[in-house]
């Protein structure tokens, strides 16, 4: 697939998979960048998120669940975005607490793309990306249980047609 | 323990929006994460959110690490590795942690999570956190 298809593929399917995925919606995490080699999304400040409510600092699921997503999504974009793979591992050095108040943005990139696996790199950071709240490198795979449920995405959606 | 801060981990925003449980008994834990709608990542499957999974892992850990031994302050956590084994149904969550080693700073902790079978989990997390024993005279 071309980069040009990857990309238009990418700005109709990501979309779906942050608003049509509950979890996302109940933390409030956005788009900010749908660039295929980076990915940017957010996860707007929010009371009820806190996770010490002593320093109001959002706590640590947040991060982990913005910092799955945008990775899934780099993942996505670096497999040709035809495949939703699933997250094998993820690996998170916290430090330091994201700024109460902030809005904390992941930005994901794939490292390399082989075959049915994905590694990617990702920062979290409240504004300064050279300051990270935290880093996460993280490992995905298409499997024969993400594969099916990518089928049903694109029935359901109507993405039969991408390649 | 302190009960005062298991509560307190209780209270946080986050756990109680999610509905997060703990079953204790003595030194030992059990977290329960009960399924709810907005713990879904991708409906199709449908699959709990791996960050949803990966928080209560935490979560978990953090508990444990409270009702192992009197501590000051909620544990900070240092690092996390999450393994994901298999998709979590839209089902409740369970997981049960085990402190590796825990010093006077710095604590080792794996947790492992479950659905039906305790045998089959869904997601294991290897993670530090920094801890704050209680000082001998507050006791």
């Amino acid at each position: 697939m071309s980069e040009e298809k990857i990309r238009e593929v990418l700005e109709s399917v990501a979309p779906l998979l942050v608003d049509g995925s509950p979890h996302a919606v109940a933390l409030g995490l956005k788009i900010d960048q749908l660039e295929p080699d980076h990915i940017i999304m957010r996860a707007p400040y929010s009371p009820d998120l806190v996770g010490d409510p002593e320093t109001g600092i959002l706590h640590g699921g947040v991060v982990t669940a913005l910092l799955d997503h945008a990775c899934g999504l780099a993942a996505f974009a670096g497999l040709g975005a035809q495949d939703t793979p699933a997250t094998l591992d993820l690996r998170i050095d916290y430090m330091r607490p994201a700024e109460p108040g902030l809005d904390v943005i992941a930005e994901a990139s794939t490292v390399r793309a082989h075959g049915l696996v994905v590694f990617v790199r990702a920062t979290a950071h409240d504004g300064d990306r050279d300051d990270p709240v935290a880093i996460a490198q993280a490992a995905f795979m298409v499997t024969k249980a993400s594969q099916a449920a990518t089928e049903r995405a694109k029935k359901a959606f109507g993405q039969g047609e991408t390649t | 323990m302190s009960e005062t801060l298991l509560q307190t981990l209780l209270n946080t925003p986050y756990v109680s929006k999610f509905g997060v449980s703990f079953d204790y008994r003595g030194d030992e834990l059990t977290g329960l994460l009960p399924y709810e709608e907005n713990l879904v990542g991708n409906p199709l499957i449908p699959a709990l959110h791996g960050g949803a999974v990966g928080a209560f892992l935490e979560i978990t850990a953090s508990a444990s690490l409270i009702v192992s031994q009197p501590l000051d302050r909620l544990p900070k956590v240092i690092d996390v590795a999450i393994d994901y084994l298999r998709p979590a149904r839209a089902a409740d969550v369970y997981a049960r942690a085990q402190v590796a080693r825990s010093g006077r700073r710095v604590a080792n902790v794996r947790v492992e999570a479950w659905q039906g079978r305790r045998g089959a989990p869904v997601a294991t997390l290897h993670g530090h956190f920094m801890i704050t024993p209680a000082s001998e005279r507050t006791r």
